[in-house]
């Protein structure tokens, strides 16, 4: 049965459908010329999202318990990759250094191995083996799950009777250890007085001068923070100049091996002018003299 | 007539400021469509200093980057007549170019189409103060104009400065720094209907925009249509469009007269539905699809579908002949055509050196009008489009967009207006600053 109502004829040629031309609403149309707005546009691009970021963590992180829990989980975290095999230190080795120094730095350096390197404050040891007198340099560093310790230690070259007992001092009078008597470096040159560790250098090459004299040497002494007296046995004495004493020591040493002024009986030898050189002779050795010269000028007794 | 002086002051200043922000949109209202046009101001010229055009008018300086058309809603004869519908259709223009410009709008400027202009020719004259004739000068013999009574209700839309004269000299482009001792000046003065004119303005503010300026629809046109030269010797734009036909005359550049006549397409689309018995939007089909003006032999036998939806065969399968539309719509066209003769005539075109006519405006793509123009306005006749600008869509640069594109033209280079100079110092409020800073550089 075929429809009643007649279809209407489709409409073709000329006719189209008409083309819709809506209006936007005004609240759209406020819209679209509100998000064409440069800086609503930035605000809505970068404000809006670090809002909620900062909004989310906030409401988040509100609570104690969270944020317990958020610390503990980062550093259950940052232990656990601490305490990788690989970044463990088990072992340290100690270079170039005496036993003694070797004990020294292992005592001030209390670390029980195995320890984490993380853990493990090199520039801190660093600064704390330095605090050892003993100790020039060190290098640290680890390698293989060691740490290396490279030390180099002072050498002693003079040993310095100060105020506060008997040390001894390095090339450059830094203080290298303390000795309970001077007796137990006889090998060392020693130097007394007071400022006499601040002028080691000049000390060493006097005494490096006068080593034909060794023998008789009992050592140096500082007068005055200012110069020396280089102190020989049989309480002889020779009293060096501010200024270049090394060529003072020199001559006295030139005039010992000419004349054997040394061996003479004689108390002190007074280079501190360099014009004058001057000696003072004992008691017994003025009066000898007296006596020789009156014979030389006839005098009568 | 004061509060316009300075509210077209302050629509200047806005342009301005909207071309120092570089967006700007023109937005043409008319009777069968709206257009919107989005323009990008890029700073000064940049043509210029290469190729050695010149400036341009600042035709170089600004660029079309969105366009659209609407139908357009509640205009009658190029006045407002439903203010929600036609809200409504200048919110989708605009949004519609906003969203191919992806700027926000915010300034526009807007053409009146309708709106009785009148157009008035006035002239005053001043004895210059000093040999020279300076800024102040020209502000104040412009408004020594004897300004005639314009009547109830009506402002004025432009005031024109066309010519200056000092002493016997006339014709007188800019007469500053010219000595002489007596300054004199015409100025062409367009009022329409001030009702007319706060309805636009107060639709263009109810969708969140800024008037940076108005102008006549007529002289937008002529300004895109006519050519220099035609501007220069004298010629009439006719832009023929929806509701009502305006016609602007120029003379050395400037506009003389300008008038609207209350006819137009959609007079001759009623027509044909009157005529034919079909709805108006077939008729407007059938007017823009096989309309003419002058009928040939074979149009008798070019059968046009008329169709209709009412379900009656007999009528739903009417035919027309071509012929037929042809002589509904060629006395609508002759009577619009006469009418604007008579207006060419009351202003006296037929005085001005040439007499060149131009047609424009949507209407004036009737096919065989340039042959009917010739016989009812003259010889010379030449159908127009309007100028080329940058980057204005293909869709955009036919007949029918002529006046939106003389407001673009505008926009970027308006010509000054009686507002655009100084106010004359006695005008000033007693106790201006201005004055007493001026008077201060004078005798110091």
């Amino acid at each position: 049965m075929s429809e009643m109502t007649a279809q209407r004829p489709k409409l073709g040629g000329i006719r189209r459908v008409e083309k819709r031309d809506p209006a936007p609403s005004r609240a759209s149309y406020r819209m679209q010329r509100l998000m064409l707005t440069p800086l609503f546009r930035a605000t809505l691009r970068v404000g809006l999202p670090a809002f909620l970021i900062v909004a989310t963590a906030g409401v988040y992180f509100g609570s104690a318990e969270r944020r317990e829990a958020a610390v503990m989980w980062v550093s259950e975290q940052r232990h656990a990759v601490e305490t990788r095999p690989e970044f463990m230190v088990g072992l340290m080795s100690i270079e170039g250094a005496s036993d003694e120094v070797a004990t020294d730095i292992r005592e001030i350096i209390p670390v029980d191995f195995p320890v984490s390197q993380f853990d493990l404050d090199l520039p801190g040891m660093r600064t704390s083996i330095l605090e050892l007198d003993a100790v020039a340099d060190v290098s640290l560093r680890i390698h293989a799950g060691t740490l290396l310790m490279d030390i180099e230690e002072r050498l002693p070259s003079v040993v310095w009777r100060g105020m506060n007992g008997v040390e001894l001092l390095d090339l450059n009078g830094n203080r290298v250890a303390g000795v309970p008597a001077r007796a137990s470096r006889p090998d060392l040159p020693l130097i007394a007085g007071v400022g006499a560790e601040r002028e080691v250098p000049e000390a060493l090459s006097i005494l490096a001068e006068a080593h034909p004299l060794r023998d008789d040497i009992l050592g140096l002494v500082r007068i005055g923070e200012r110069r020396w007296d280089l102190v020989l046995t049989g309480d002889k004495r020779i009293m060096l100049p501010e200024d270049n004493p090394v060529a003072a020591l020199s001559r006295v040493i030139v005039l010992d091996q000419t004349r054997e002024l040394l061996s003479r009986d004689i108390a002190r030898i007074d280079m501190r002018l360099n014009q004058r050189p001057t000696l003072r002779m004992n008691d017994a050795a003025r009066e000898e003299m007296r006596r020789i010269k009156a014979i030389e000028l006839g005098a009568d007794q | 007539m004061k509060d316009l002086y300075r509210s077209q002051r302050a629509m200047r200043n806005m342009r301005q400021a909207a071309i120092e922000r570089g967006v700007v949109a023109v937005l043409d209202v008319g009777s069968t469509k709206i257009a919107c046009l989005v323009l990008r101001f890029d700073g000064p010229d940049h043509t210029a200093a290469n190729d050695g055009l010149g400036g341009m008018a600042g035709q170089s300086a600004f660029r079309v980057i969105g366009a659209a058309t609407t139908r357009s809603r509640g205009v009658r004869f190029g006045e407002i007549d439903a203010m929600q519908e036609t809200e409504r259709a200048i919110r989708t223009a605009v949004q519609t170019a906003q969203k191919m410009a992806n700027v926000r709008v915010d300034h526009v400027i807007a053409t009146l189409s309708g709106a009785r202009p009148r157009s008035y020719g006035l002239d005053g004259s001043v004895e210059l103060n000093d040999s020279i004739v300076r800024e102040q000068d020209v502000a104040q013999v412009l408004a020594a104009c004897d300004v005639p009574d314009f009547g109830e209700n009506r402002e004025v839309l432009h005031a024109h400065p066309v010519n200056f004269a000092l002493d016997n000299r006339s014709g007188l482009g800019d007469p500053r720094g010219q000595m002489g001792t007596q300054l004199s000046a015409d100025m062409h003065v367009l009022t329409v209907e001030a009702n007319v004119v706060q309805n636009l303005l107060y639709c263009i503010k109810r969708c969140d925009l800024e008037v940076a300026g108005i102008a006549n629809a007529a002289y937008a046109s002529g300004v895109s249509s006519l050519v220099e030269d035609e501007q220069e010797l004298g010629a009439a734009c006719i832009d023929l469009g929806g509701g009502s036909t305006g016609l602007s005359i120029f003379m050395k550049k400037h506009m003389i007269y300008a008038d609207t006549v209350r006819l137009g397409g959609d007079h001759v689309t009623s027509d044909i539905s009157k005529g034919l018995q079909v709805p108006l939007t077939m008729a407007e089909k059938i007017k823009a699809r096989h309309g003419g003006v002058v009928a040939t032999g074979i149009d008798d036998r070019d059968m046009i579908e008329v169709g209709g939806d009412t379900g009656d065969w007999e009528r739903d399968r009417r035919t027309v002949s071509r012929a037929e539309v042809i002589g509904i719509m060629r006395p609508r066209v002759e009577e619009i055509l006469e009418e604007v003769r008579g207006r060419l005539d009351a202003a006296g075109f037929d005085h001005l050196p040439s007499q060149q006519i131009v047609l424009t405006g949507g209407g004036s793509q009737i096919p065989g009008l340039d042959g009917l123009a010739t016989k009812i306005l003259g010889q010379r006749v030449r159908l127009g489009r309007p100028m080329r600008v940058q980057g204005l869509p293909q869709a955009a640069t036919g007949p029918a967009f002529a006046s939106s594109v003389g407001l673009c033209l505008y926009a970027a280079h308006p010509q000054d207006e009686w507002w655009d100079f100084e106010i004359p110092a006695e005008r000033y409020p007693a106790r201006s600053l201005k004055r007493a800073v001026k008077w201060f550089r004078e005798n110091w």
